[in-house]
Order: structure tokens, then sequence, then C-alpha cells
């Protein structure tokens, strides 16, 4: 039985390399890799947790975040590629239009 | 259905005018204005008709306003005041309306000088015909715009564009009286309707008004401020001055608006509100003295002017003087008798200069004219009818009605003799103006130019025919009004009218009656011998008399220096509080300030902040992680 420390500390070390390769990398993609791995290093404690407590909840809400990461993915992904288009780059320190 | 087309017809042909005017009618503007006059003149008859077989006339056409206890018509009433009125106006604009399709011949805005004149006519009819004081003020501020239209119909010369203006600002102050007076009226007797009021009337004599701690009668309230609109309308002192300057406008136009309708509407009011004014003595005291001191002044001033127009224009101010000074003395019907005769001589008089006028292509400056009489016979002789129908002699229809103001002033106590003193000194001013103009026009050498006189030729007869219909008017008119001392039941004007404007009071022996009426023909006489030798004997007299009495010359010709007055008083410091005040302030500082202020504002604050707007993601998320780990931190430490 691999107990619940474990799994939250999995789900800290995933989520804080997202964080910080949504951070350092300056490449759109693998920014957007890395909001990927947090929200799946979320869903790992959500299950984790409803296995502890013995309550549904939070796989259903797991379900829920799988649902809001594809869509996210689905539309994320069409505006790179719409932007892509214009502007033949995917360096974020180039994409600079709202500048103030 | 009948009374209400009398004003529908001017309205139509108005409308028509004015929408197709520009790219079909042009020219042809006459073909429908005139018509359209004309039956509204035919219909005006035959309503006169049915009022001398004794109906009143009192229609409802159109409920107008409705608003809880305010009641407003559209309605017309139609009684004998009312029919005498639409007769004068209507049949003195056919004639006027013929002459202008010479007078204004070739004149770039033809189709509009109908169009405006047709609205006028409607504005007029349904000041006359209303039968309520709403609908009265509605004629009475439509027939002052088309005056204003009318005035600057030539706007491309900056004088008549400023006559047009002084016209319409100067009558505001009347007017807001006479707003006043009409709001008044609602409060007092609850309702606007003529036949309702005059009933309420009797019942309010002792009310009073609380106005800045002092009680006013309610009832002499209500009859000065309705006077103080007809101050305005008809260019008594001392809102006379826009009146004068109003000659700007063509001469068509100051016949039928400056001098035979429009300006007597204020003594058509005060006579329509009789009932009122009966009951008011400090009111009418008011009425009579501002009338008779009008009636000398302008004709002190007319004296010494050189514009024709203008002698003719202040000569109408001095009559409207003469017609207030019979209202005031209780003798309303006189003061419309005056205002009937006088509409047919003195648009004659107009018209005769305007044909003058056009003759001399534009000169009105009487010193530059002369010796018109074997050019212009026809002009001359309705000219000389004219001059003997206002200047008062016996058998002339100015005779007549200016008797029976002078006798009823007579009348009138030691106020009215007085009067009747200021009225007969201004009938002899009359009589020497309006010879003088006779003879510096049409006697002696030609003093123009010999271009002038090479072109020198009699008007056409679209302008001349309609003369000598006035003319008729001005011999005729006063035919209906012989005083008794001459015949019984000679006075058919009074006796019509007296069911509307009562009977005057006071009567006199048939010798004072004599008194009156030789001094008055014998001031006439005297007018024309002292006109006659500075003129025609002497001509070398005016000059002397002028440079002897130069400060009185001065004092007269500047017109007592009024217009200076206004200016210095009334106009310039306006326009310095506008410049300085308003404009330098209130408009450059206060509200441009607002208004560029939030602007400025937003735009400094945004200049400072933009910074943090870098555009790179990156940065976002940075400050995002933070900020989330901060407000969780928060979080997590309030806990």
């Amino acid at each position: 039985m691999v107990p619940l420390s474990w799994y939250i500390i999995l789900s800290a070390v995933m989520f804080s390399i997202g964080v910080f390769g949504f951070l350092a990398r300056r490449n759109l993609i693998i920014m957007f890799i890395s909001i990927e791995l947090m929200l799946n290093s979320a869903n790992i404690s959500l299950v984790a947790f409803s296995h502890y407590l013995q309550s549904i909840n939070g796989q259903i809400m797991a379900f829920f975040v799988i649902t809001v990461a594809a869509a996210e993915a689905a539309i994320g992904l069409a505006i790179l590629i719409a932007f892509y288009k214009n502007n033949p780059t995917m360096k974020v320190d180039e994409i600079d239009l709202l500048k103030g | 259905m009948k009374y209400t087309l009398i004003p529908l017809l001017p309205l139509l042909s108005f409308i028509v005018t004015i929408l197709f005017g520009r790219n079909h009618i042009k020219e042809k503007a006459h073909f429908i204005a005139v018509p359209a006059v004309f039956l509204s003149f035919l219909l005006s008859v035959s309503a006169f008709i049915d009022v001398m077989n004794g109906e009143v006339i009192n229609i409802n056409v159109y409920s107008w306003i409705v608003s809880g206890n305010f009641n407003v018509t559209v309605g017309f009433l139609i009684d004998q005041l009312s029919a005498i009125m639409l007769l004068v106006v209507t049949s003195i604009s056919t004639l006027i309306f013929v002459y202008s399709i010479g007078y204004m011949h070739g004149d770039g805005g033809y189709y509009r000088f109908f169009a405006y004149l047709s609205l006028f006519v409607f504005s007029m009819i349904i000041l006359v015909m209303a039968n309520n004081y709403l609908l009265m003020y509605f004629g009475w501020e439509a027939v002052g715009l088309c005056s204003y239209f009318l005035i600057g119909f030539w706007f491309h010369k900056k004088s008549a564009a400023d006559a047009g203006k002084k016209a319409f600002i100067v009558n505001r102050f009347g007017d807001f009286g006479f707003g006043l007076g009409v709001i008044l009226i609602f409060i007092t007797f609850g309702s606007l309707e003529y036949l309702e009021v005059f009933n309420q009337a009797g019942g309010i004599t002792g009310q009073t008004i609380n106005i800045f701690g002092t009680d006013v009668s309610t009832i002499t309230l209500i009859c000065l401020l309705l006077f103080c609109g007809a101050v305005g309308k008809s260019a008594q002192l001392p809102l006379h001055v826009w009146l004068p300057d109003a000659m700007e406008g063509p001469t068509p136009v100051s016949a039928l608006i400056h001098a035979a309708t429009m300006v007597t509407a204020g003594v058509f009011m005060v006579a329509r509100s009789n009932p009122l004014f009966n009951l008011s003595e400090t009111a009418m005291m008011t009425v009579a003295v501002v009338g008779g001191v009008t009636a000398v002044f302008a004709a002190t001033i007319a004296l010494v002017q050189n514009d024709i127009k203008k002698v003719i224009a202040y000569s109408t101010v001095s009559q409207l003087g003469y017609m207030f000074l019979a209202l005031g003395m209780g003798a309303f019907s006189a003061g419309i008798f005056h205002l009937y005769t006088h509409a047919y001589f003195k648009a004659l008089l107009f018209l005769a200069s305007g044909s003058v006028i056009h003759a001399l292509h534009d000169e009105q400056n009487m010193q530059k004219m002369g010796g018109l009489k074997k050019y212009m016979p026809v002009t001359y002789w309705v000219f000389i009818l004219a001059t003997l129908s206002i200047t008062g002699i016996p058998g002339f229809a100015g005779f007549f009605s200016k008797d029976e103001i002078l006798w009823r002033a007579y009348l009138g106590g030691d106020l009215g003799r007085f009067l009747w003193f200021l009225g007969t000194a201004a009938a002899l001013l009359t009589a020497f103006y309006s010879w003088r103009l006779i003879f510096l026009t049409f006697h002696g050498k030609f003093r123009g130019t010999e271009e002038q006189e090479r072109h020198l030729h009699e008007s056409p007869r679209v302008i001349t025919v309609p003369l000598i219909f006035l003319a008729v008017g001005a011999v005729a008119a006063g035919w209906v009004g012989i005083p008794p001392i001459f015949m019984e039941h000679g006075d058919k004007i009074g006796e019509f009218l007296a069911p509307v404007l009562g009977h005057p009071k006071g009567h006199g022996t048939h010798a004072q009656e004599a008194f009156v009426m030789s001094a008055s023909i014998a001031v006439a006489v005297v007018g024309l011998i002292i006109a006659f030798i500075m003129y025609i004997k002497k001509t070398d007299l005016p000059e002397k008399l002028g440079s002897a009495f130069q400060p009185v010359y001065k004092l007269l010709f500047n017109k007592y220096w009024i217009d200076e007055l206004y200016s210095k008083t009334l106009v310039q410091p306006v326009l310095k509080v506008s410049e300085k005040i308003i404009l330098g302030i209130v408009d450059t500082k206060i509200i441009e300030g607002i208004v560029n202020g939030v602007p400025n504002l937003i735009g400094a604050f945004s200049r400072k902040f933009r910074g943090i707007q870098t555009g790179l993601l990156s940065n976002y998320a940075l400050v995002m992680v933070f900020g989330t780990l901060f407000i969780v931190g928060v979080w997590i430490f309030l806990k």
C-alpha cells in the first residue's frame, strides 16, 4: 500500500516542474505542455484524496479537469496554429504585440 | 368647414410653394399664392356677411392639448371684431400679393417670397380668428417669425439680416410679457377661451397677487402683461426701435406686415381683451399714455428723416400710438376703426413709395429725388390721396377715424384733455412730414443722377392697379364711420362693433365736437402750409432752420439716440458678459476644462501605468504565479 503522502509529493513535484517550465521556457509549445503537466498533477492529488477519503467526488472532479484540459488543448492549439500562420515563430519573446 | 378654409388655403399655398418652389414652381409661384389668398378673401367676405346677419361663429375644429384640466382647442371665433379684421387682412393681402408680382419680378427668391407671405397670411388669420389665448399666441409668434424671415429676405445684405434679428429680439421682450400674461390668465380663470375668461372677469376684480411683497391687483397685472406684448408687436415706446429698421425688407413686406396688419396685432389683442382692460383703470391709463406719447414722439422723428421708407415707418409708429390712445380712453371701436382705415392709406403710402423706389432703381433718399410728378402721374396722385387721408382732410378715410379718436380723448377728463392735445400736436406734425415727403419726392427739380433720370418711368400696371384699388380704400374706407354730427346713424362701424367692444363712455355737446374737429382740420392745413413754404417756396429755409436749431435737429435726426442708448445700456453689457464671463470663464474654463480634463487625466494615468504592459507572455506568467502564491499565502495566513 502506497501511503497518501507519496502521491502528494509526486503531485507537488510535478506541479513545480510545470510552474518552472511555464516560467523558464520560451517556446510556446513547451509552455503549453507545462500547463498540461500542472493540470495533471492536480488530477493525481484529486484521485489520491478520493481513494483515501473513500469519496467519489474527487474522481468526478478529475474527469471535469480532464474535459476542461481537452477543450483547452483544442482551442489553445488552434490559436497557436492560427497565430503561427501570421507570425512564423514560436518564441514567446518575439510575441509582444500587446506592449503598452 | 367654410371658415376653416380661410386660414387653410394660405397654409396650403405655403406648403406647396416651399416644397416645390425651388425646382418646379420658380417664377410661377404667384399662380398658387394669389388665388389662395383671393379665395380666402372671398370666404372672409362671406363670413362677414354671416356675421352681419347676426350670426356669431364659435367652432372648435381640433382638440389641441388635453392634460388634466388644461384643455386647449384649435377653435375659431368669428364675431364682429374678427370679421372686420379678416376683411382687412385678406383684402390688403390680396392687393399686395398682386403688387408683389410686379415688384419682386426677377428676384432670385421669388418663390420663397410668396411662400413666406402665404405663411404670414395664414398666421395672421389664425391670430385674429382664434377663440382662445393660446392659439392667438401661436399666431402671434408665427407672424413674428414670418416678419423675421421677410425683413431678412435679402439676407446676403448684412443690414437686412441685422434688422431681422433686431426685430425678433426686441419682440422677445414684449412676447415674454404676453406669455406670462397668458399663463396668469390660465392660473386665474382656469381657462384660456375668450368667452369663458370674459364671463368670469367680473368676479375677480378684488383679487390681488403678491409680487415681491407688494399686493398687485390680478386683473391689472394681467392687462399690463398683455399690453407688454402689444407694445413689442405694435412698436410703441420703448420697444419701437425695431420697426424703422424693419424697412430693410422688400417694400410689399413693409406695407403688408409692418404697416397694415402684423403691427396692428397689438391693437387687435387689446381690443379683443377689452372686458379685461375695462376692469383696470391703471392698465387703461397706461395704454392711453403710452399711445399718446408715442404718437407725438414718433412724429417728431419723422420730421427730419431723409429715407422715404423711414418717414413712413415712423408715421406708422405714430398712427399706432393713436390707436392705443383710443383703446386707453375706452373707445375700442374708434381704435379698431382707425386700424382699419390706417391699413388702407398706410399700405398705399408704402406701395406707392415702393413704386418710386422701383423707378429710381433702389434709391430711398428723398434728397436725391424730386420732380417725379410728371414721370409718375398715377403714383403721384395716389400718394396725394393717401396723404390727404392720413393728414385728416374731411371726407377722406383718415379724417373720420382720427377725429373719432381725438373726440373720445377730449371727453376723457383731465388726462384725456392732455392726450387730446398730444394727439392734435401729432396731427400737425403728421401733416407737415407727410407733405414734406410729397414735396421732396414729386415736386421741384430732379436731384438724382442723369442715368436715373433717363430711366424714369411709371410703374407697370401690375403695380399701379393695386395702388388704385388701395386708393379707393384710402378715400372711402372711412365712410362707414361718419360721426352723428354729420349724419344720424352714420357711425355704422361703431354700432356694428358695439356687441363686442361696447359703447364708448362720455357725451359732449355738438359745439365741443365741432371745436375738436375744426382744431384737427386747422392743424392739418397749417402743416400743409408750413411744408409748402419750406419745401416749395423758400427751399433754403430747412437748412437755415436746421443750423439755427442744431441741437434739436440733431436730437431728432438721430432719433433721440435711443438705439445708441439701448446699445450702451443693454446690448454692450450683454455682449461683454457673454464674451468675458460666458465664453471666457464658463465655456473655456469650466465646460472645456471638464470635457478636456477627464481624458487628459486618464491619459496621464495611462502614461504612468503603461510600462506594466510589456506584452511579454513570460512576464505575465510570472506575475500570475506570484500573484496566486500571494493570494494563497494571504488566505492561509489569515486562516
